[in-house]
């Protein structure tokens, strides 16, 4: 069993009077994909902007493979935000100004690489997300479900080692939601990319390993301790069962 | 109602004849997902649909080993599967799941809200857990489109239950004040 990733403690967040966080203790394995549900108000997503140094938690720790970062400084953050961390938000938030392929360069640009360089990696994001023909057009041009998928190169070009997406489909109609979570999904398990996902969508919290659930600011139920995460899910069956698995019956 | 005959109607209308093994065969190709037909099924209902005028005997075909009765669609059996298909289903007059009577029945036998409660998590963990087996099948990335199709029609379902499992535990106790008044 490897140290986890990600690990928070006794975290508290205040917006003046209002708790938004209460006590909260998560601990995230590398490579694990794990849902955070529950509705809205109950802190979900300050816990996201917590663990990935957006917000800094006014008690309690968050270690990032070990090293504190909730007390950590902004330049710090900021640096980790850049370089080992991703972020994808409901409303991509792709420049509007820069074409598509831009959009993806740009954090690559920010660490010092040549445009050049950058493009190459951008555009081979892009054709593999199936919007690499969109690499000359402007965010106004594209579907919003294009749009967001260009904003998932974008967090995943750097190859971050955790991907913080908050309600990443909560914009989208179904299946282009769908096409996002799938290809988010399986770039994911292909890098061994740890993800956290925030959403109130129990068809997007399928998609992880395991869910947490929070409730007035606190950890209702964390499928780690429950015993119904990604133990229980690799019970043997691969992935070229899925005609079993569809009708139900285990051979 | 969906019956086994009119989609064997269909099935039928798709292969022009066709005997039974292989009516079998396809109705479980194509609709991937659906429960696989038993041959006693098959074989019942090829009966009755020949009864009532929609198939008759087209061939008796011998491959190898015992003859086999290949059929076809008679008029009326066109007439009967283009009724099928054109009649929306009628939207459900009762409540049909077993989750909901599950939860009245727990609030009405148990002294408090206890069993209820847990039953809930119990059928909410169950539900997640399924709706992750199905959504593998997505990112599996080997799906065809009908499973597809077939999984996301399991998933919305599983996903109505949940949404209804919260609401009913946000009232569980009204709820259970009048199911034991």
């Amino acid at each position: 069993m490897s140290a986890p990733i990600l690990h928070a403690e006794h975290m508290e967040k205040w917006y003046g009077p209002t708790a938004a966080l209460r006590d909260v203790s998560v601990s995230i394995d590398k490579g694990e994909i794990v849902a955070v549900t529950g509705p809205s108000g109950c802190g979900k997503s300050t816990l996201l902007h917590c663990l990935s140094g957006i917000l800094a938690p006014q008690r309690g720790s968050v270690r990032f493979q070990g090293r504190e970062i909730g007390t950590a400084g902004e330049a710090e953050r900021s640096r980790l935000r850049r370089t080992v961390f991703g972020v994808l938000f409901q409303f991509g938030q792709v420049v509007p100004e820069l074409t598509g392929i831009e959009n993806v360069t740009l954090p690559l640009q920010l660490g010092g690489l040549g445009y050049r360089d950058a493009a190459v990696r951008a555009r081979a994001l892009l054709d593999r997300l199936g919007v690499g023909d969109l690499a000359g057009k402007r965010p106004g041009e594209m579907s919003g479900g294009q749009q967001q998928r260009v904003a998932l190169a974008r967090a995943l070009v750097t190859e971050p080692q955790v991907l913080f997406a908050d309600e990443p489909t909560g914009a989208l109609d179904s299946l282009a939601g769908e096409q996002v979570m799938v290809e988010l999904v399986r770039l994911a398990r292909e890098h061994g990319t740890t993800v956290l996902v925030v959403t109130h969508n129990a068809q997007v919290a399928a998609y992880a390993d395991r869910e947490i659930t929070m409730r007035d600011g606190r950890v209702d139920s964390d499928g780690r301790s429950d015993n119904y995460g990604r133990d229980n899910s690799s019970d043997g069956r691969g992935d070229g069962d899925h005609r079993v698995v569809l009708r139900g019956e285990v051979r | 109602m969906m019956s086994t005959a009119h989609v064997l109607l269909g099935v039928l209308a798709a292969q022009g004849v066709s005997h039974g093994y292989e009516l079998k065969h396809e109705h479980d190709r194509r609709l991937l997902g659906v429960r696989p037909l038993a041959f006693g099924q098959l074989y019942t209902t090829l009966a009755r649909m020949l009864r009532d005028g929609y198939i008759v005997e087209a061939a008796h075909q011998r491959v190898g080993g015992p003859d086999r009765v290949a059929y076809r669609l008679t008029p009326e059996g066109m007439t009967a599967l283009d009724g099928w298909l054109s009649r929306a289903v009628p939207p459900a007059v009762h409540v049909s799941g077993e989750l909901f009577v599950k939860v009245i029945v727990a609030l009405l036998a148990t002294p408090d809200e206890v069993t209820a409660r847990s039953y809930l998590a119990a059928q909410r963990a169950a539900h997640l857990a399924r709706m992750r087996e199905l959504t593998a099948v997505k990112t599996g990335g080997s799906a065809s489109v009908t499973e597809l199709a077939a999984a996301d029609y399991l998933l919305n379902h599983l996903d109505a239950d949940l949404r209804w499992m919260a609401t009913t535990l946000d009232r569980i106790g009204q709820l259970r004040s009048e199911v034991r008044s």
